[in-house]
């Protein structure tokens, strides 16, 4: 079971939080036209990297934050933790 | 029966406490702290069971974790248990065994003529054999198998024990209690570090129980019984024993099976079976030990041959002579400590030394007793069939490939040792890149992935005094740098003897024209020859060859047979065993009991139960319940000897007709709040919201991103920034989520908030033609009229005292409102409804009555947004604003979406309007067509119409919409019928609505 840093609480267990998927991805913008392309880029298409991945997390049995968690998927080692609002780097 | 084989004094055992137990429904004797292994061989019993594939008879090989041998099925307190190792079983009183594998009895198996059938029997037999005539296999092969194999029958009955988890954080988790585990907690608990210490045994100390060391001028028992007292006297450590650390999972968290109450002839009061820890630990210092290994000849598998050390561990813990004439076979000194052993005991043991020229002091000292040393001699096999009665013996070249004359010694037991093996399970279960030993023909671990260390013999150091010298610098070590704390620790003086070095011989050469079965694996009864056929069969891969032969796959995960494996399959394909590489090790590192994973999480338990505060008054008026998600809901209410059928159609009349209440506490509640929170909704939602006024209610319907309806529900504006939401039951926690997830990600300009408020409002809903009547009496004061309060308005109420929402909302089709008030005057609420709404004929209606108003009126719920439906497809379009963008909305234009034969929502009756169609059949043109024939949709729910009086269900059809006035077909398979059926509209009761308005 992961350790997972919470931004505003601190170091919690995986079973406190729900997984969210790919934290790259960004919604297009309301009203906005987009191709069927990048509609389903955006809705469907994930890459599913071995390594770094940012991912969102929720601190579901906690603060209810949603979090961005940069961790490697083949090893599981987690190297940072954002919140929200926070840009990844 | 007389313990014949018990020795008169020593031991750890208790001699003042006889305990009487059962094996095989002998009753036998033993005493307090004997495993029922060391008290059966007390007894002289050696046959325990038979083996898995050829059923030849099974004796004890080990003395602990390690036994692949003596699984039995275990009695207790009216419970019965299978796959407990008779070596870790202890002795209570009254405590039953019986074998397994066995059928009829343990000395005369029918299975046993696999044995003579043996050539059909070999490697990937089950692959091979049983593969043809298909049918062959559910009628002979598997029952076949069943009742031959198997390693015991689990317990049909509910278990009564139970079974507790526990979680807890630490500093150092040490496993292990052996002269590692010791030191390192003792230098670690000293620098104040929060220390737990597990020991999976009864009793502390691991391998100072029986060495012939002395540290700090006492024996080494006594040693660790000494810094056992104190660290259990310190409040920053936690010792316990029973207690295995079996998996090592990620970012340090370990999961240790403590075994609380197994050797006790009942349960306590309010005590657990077994606790499970999750323990989550800075640092992990891994003390588990080393497994001796056999060495493999003829018949090694004969009731008799066992492990050197465990033969010792019987005579020097529990008193006991496996035998009476034992031969020890080894190719280390090891060997010659059991010998000693015996010689002390009076008893004669011959020693055969695979080395030609050995020179040690514990040689000597084996030699100055007199024991009888043959150099350069192997076991080639044993003899005997249900326990050793002697052994062909020979001398052995120098290049280990050719045997000499053979001899035959009479014995009763061979004690064999091949050396040792580290336990490095946890340290490979936690991602440590393990390497292969030369010096002793093991891996060991290598470099760490998380925070572990591994001290001693597990690490293949093999000496006391470097054991004792590394741990107690890595406690001191870990914890200063935790703690920051350092209490120098002087180390004592140890006094051990020297070993030479070990013999790299590991398998005995099969004499000219012998045949000798040589097992490799003894447990699922792997030979050598079955591996060298994997190998000839293009096996190359260990993993393969594993799963090929089922090397390694039993329970006791290969712990003695392992390396074995991997000197032959190194051996024939000519690599060195570090090229070959070994398996991997996964958790659990020995078998855990299914109770003790699922932990309290059992029956009522598995999930919470949530009741509605109202719950009490519909136990009390004969409610039968219905699970609806987590909630606890009347499902009807119980007149007589009503059955549901009858109960429900009564209920729903009852609304149809005068009026019903129902209890609508668990539909999810949010409040959203801020100065955006109609801009939010209105992106959310599919529908307009930016000028719904105060005091109103609107329906909505919100998509996920891909266009599938997520939820339905209505939202009233209480005040100007103030929004009350509803969701269904099942959909309430994902819909919190959803909105949490746009509001924190994706618009966090939007100022608003949300908060699930579901437990903060008891919800009544009052349905049918005289709720406004009802609802007059209840709120006097209030106008209530069709202009006072119009159909979806909402006004604050006052009930007696008690403020009240009334929205006049509709789920029935009636005429209906749902009443709210804060939930700790639920009750109140709910009886002043009853009370008062006695003159108007009310009854209370459950869950089925409600679907039948649903289903009847055409309202969509669960069971047709089921996460594959669009709002088409549930006649919502009409809900798609055009004008605005909301969620979802792109996926809307997909091809799919807007195909013209684009499945929906109709009515279905049955043509002879009586039978009932079963939720979940599919629709069909012709009902007798061939296989497979083509569905054309499904009944998504299923009532019988009080309006019309037969039965209607709703289904999701292709092209539905063109499809209204044809005829069909209901097809069952799973319930055997075949329905003629009419497609009609969903809206079955009062399509222009006008009900609802009046
Ligand atoms: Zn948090």
């Amino acid at each position: 079971m992961l350790h997972i840093k919470c931004p505003h609480c601190g170091m919690r267990s995986q079973n406190e939080f729900s997984y969210g998927g790919d934290a790259t991805v960004k919604r297009p913008e309301l009203n906005k036209e987009v191709t069927d392309q990048e509609w389903d880029n955006f809705v469907y298409n994930r890459v599913s990297p071995r390594g770094k991945h940012f991912e969102l997390w929720q601190h579901l049995s906690g603060c209810r934050q949603w979090i961005k968690v940069e961790r490697d998927t083949a090893t599981h080692e987690i190297f940072k933790t954002y919140k929200a609002n926070e840009e990844i780097a | 029966m007389t313990q014949s084989y018990r020795i008169e004094t020593g031991g750890l055992i208790n001699r003042n406490k006889k305990i009487s137990f059962k094996f095989n429904g002998v009753t036998y004797f033993g005493y307090e702290g004997d495993t029922l292994a060391s008290a059966l061989l007390a007894n002289g019993v050696h046959l325990v069971g038979r083996s898995f594939k050829y059923h030849r008879p099974r004796g004890f090989f080990g003395a602990g974790v390690d036994e692949p041998y003596a699984v039995v099925q275990l009695y207790r307190n009216g419970e019965t248990e299978p796959n407990i190792k008779a070596t870790e079983q202890e002795l209570f009183e009254g405590l039953k065994a019986s074998s397994v594998n066995c059928w009829p009895s343990v000395n005369f198996d029918i299975g046993a003529i696999n044995n003579f059938l043996k050539i059909f029997l070999p490697a990937g037999f089950y692959y091979k054999t049983f593969m043809w005539p298909k049918s062959f296999w559910y009628k002979i092969y598997e029952p076949f198998i069943r009742k031959a194999a198997g390693l015991g029958v689990a317990s049909t009955k509910h278990d009564k024990e139970r079974y507790e988890h526990k979680y807890e954080y630490c500093d150092i988790l040490i496993a292990g209690s052996g002269p590692s585990g010791l030191a390192s907690a003792y230098s670690a608990a000293k620098n104040g570090a929060k220390v737990i210490l597990a020991e999976d045994k009864p009793r502390y100390g691991g391998s100072l129980l029986t060495s012939d060391v002395n540290i700090g001028n006492q024996s080494g028992k006594d040693w660790a019984d000494a810094i056992i007292s104190e660290l259990k006297e310190m409040p920053n450590v936690t010792v316990k024993n029973r207690s295995q650390v079996f998996g090592y999972y990620d970012h340090n968290m370990l999961v240790m099976s403590e075994k609380v109450s197994d050797h006790l002839p009942k349960t306590k009061k309010y005590h657990p079976n077994k606790r499970l820890w999750y323990i989550r630990a800075k640092e992990v210092l891994i003390s588990s030990g080393s497994i001796e290994r056999p060495i493999v000849f003829g018949n090694n598998d004969t009731p008799g041959v066992m492990l050197s050390s465990a033969a010792k561990e019987y005579l020097k813990v529990y008193g006991v002579l496996v035998g009476r004439k034992p031969l020890v076979f080894t190719n280390n000194d090891s060997g010659y400590e059991t010998a000693i052993e015996f010689k002390k005991h009076g008893v004669e043991p011959i020693v055969l030394d695979s080395r030609s020229n050995p020179q040690s002091e514990i040689i000597d000292e084996a030699k100055n007793l007199g024991i009888n040393i043959k150099n350069s001699h192997v076991v080639v096999a044993a003899q005997g069939y249900k326990k050793v009665k002697s052994a062909d013996v020979a001398t052995i070249s120098e290049d280990k490939k050719t045997l000499g004359k053979i001899e035959n010694i009479i014995c009763d037991c061979i004690c064999v040792s091949g050396f040792w093996t580290p336990t490095i399970h946890l340290a490979s279960q936690s991602g440590n890149k393990t390497k292969f030993n030369e010096e002793i023909d093991a891996f060991v671990p290598g470099v760490s992935k998380q925070n572990e260390t591994t001290l001693g013999a597990a690490n293949g150091v093999f000496t006391l005094e470097e054991t004792l010298k590394t741990s107690f610098e890595k406690g001191e070590e870990l914890s200063k740098k935790i703690t920051e704390k350092d209490n120098e620790i002087s180390i004592p003086n140890v006094v051990e003897k020297k070993y030479s070095k070990h013999d790299k011989f590991w398998c005995v050469p099969l004499p000219k024209g012998k045949s000798y079965k040589r097992f490799l694996d003894f447990q699922n009864d792997v030979a050598v020859s079955d591996v060298e056929i994997a190998l000839r069969e293009g096996y190359r891969s260990i993993e393969h060859v594993k799963r090929y032969t089922t090397l390694g796959m039993a329970t006791d995960q290969g712990k003695t047979s392992n390396l074995n494996g991997l000197q032959l399959v190194s051996e024939i394909e000519n690599k060195v065993v570090p090229s070959v590489g070994h398996t991997t090790f996964r958790p659990p590192y020995t078998p855990i009991s299914i109770g003790a994973i699922v932990g309290r999480e059992v029956g009522k338990h598995s999930k919470p139960t949530r009741k509605s505060p109202i719950h009490n008054w519909h136990e009390e008026h004969n409610a039968v319940f219905v699970d609806a998600g987590v909630w606890l809901r009347p499902r009807y209410y119980k007149r007589g000897n009503e059955t549901l059928f009858e109960a429900s159609k009564r209920e729903a009349k009852n609304v149809r007709m005068n009026v019903g209440v129902c209890d609508v506490t668990t539909l999810g509640k949010i409040d959203v709040k801020g100065p955006d929170a109609a801009e939010f909704l209105n992106r959310v939602y599919t529908n307009a919201w930016l000028k719904l006024p105060v005091g109103k209610a609107r329906y909505g319907v919100m998509l996920r991103e891909d266009g599938i309806v997520m939820d339905d529900g209505t939202t009233t504006r209480i005040s100007e920034n103030h929004y009350h939401m509803t969701t269904t039951t099942a959909q309430a926690a994902n819909v919190l989520s959803h909105l949490e997830y746009y509001l924190q990600l994706v618009w966090p300009e939007l100022n608003v908030n949300v908060v699930s408020t579901t437990e903060q409002w008891a919800g009544a809903a009052i349905a049918g033609p005289k709720s406004r009547d009802l609802l007059q009496k209840l709120f006097p004061k209030t106008d209530v009229s069709n202009e006072g309060l119009p159909f979806m308005g909402y006004v604050e109420g006052d009930l007696f005292g008690v403020k009240a929402r009334i929205f006049r909302i509709s789920f029935s089709g009636e005429l209906a409102y749902e009443v709210n008030v804060e939930s700790d005057n639920g009750r109140f609420m709910w009886e002043k409804i009853i009370e008062l709404g006695e003159e108007f004929q009310i009854q209370p209606y459950g869950t089925e009555a409600l679907s039948t108003l649903r289903i009847e009126m055409g309202h969509v719920a669960g069971s047709e947004l089921d996460g594959r439906t669009i709002p088409y497809d549930n006649a919502l379009e009409g809900l798609l604003s055009k004008k605005k963008d909301f969620i979802g909305k792109r996926s809307l234009q997909r091809a799919a979406f807007v195909a013209e034969d684009r499945q929906r929502i109709v009515g279905v009756v049955p043509l002879d309007k009586k039978t009932s169609i079963p939720e979940g059949s599919h629709l069909v043109k012709d009902a007798n067509a061939p296989l497979p024939n083509k569905k054309l949709g499904h009944i998504s729910a299923s009532c019988w119409s009080v309006e019309h009086d037969n039965p209607f269900s709703l289904a999701i059809l292709k092209d539905g919409k063109k499809m209204i006035g044809e005829k069909l077909f209901v097809m069952s398979p799973l319930k055997n019928k075949v329905i003629p059926v009419e497609i009609v509209s969903s809206h079955y009761v009062d399509p222009k609505g006008e009900r609802v308005r009046s």
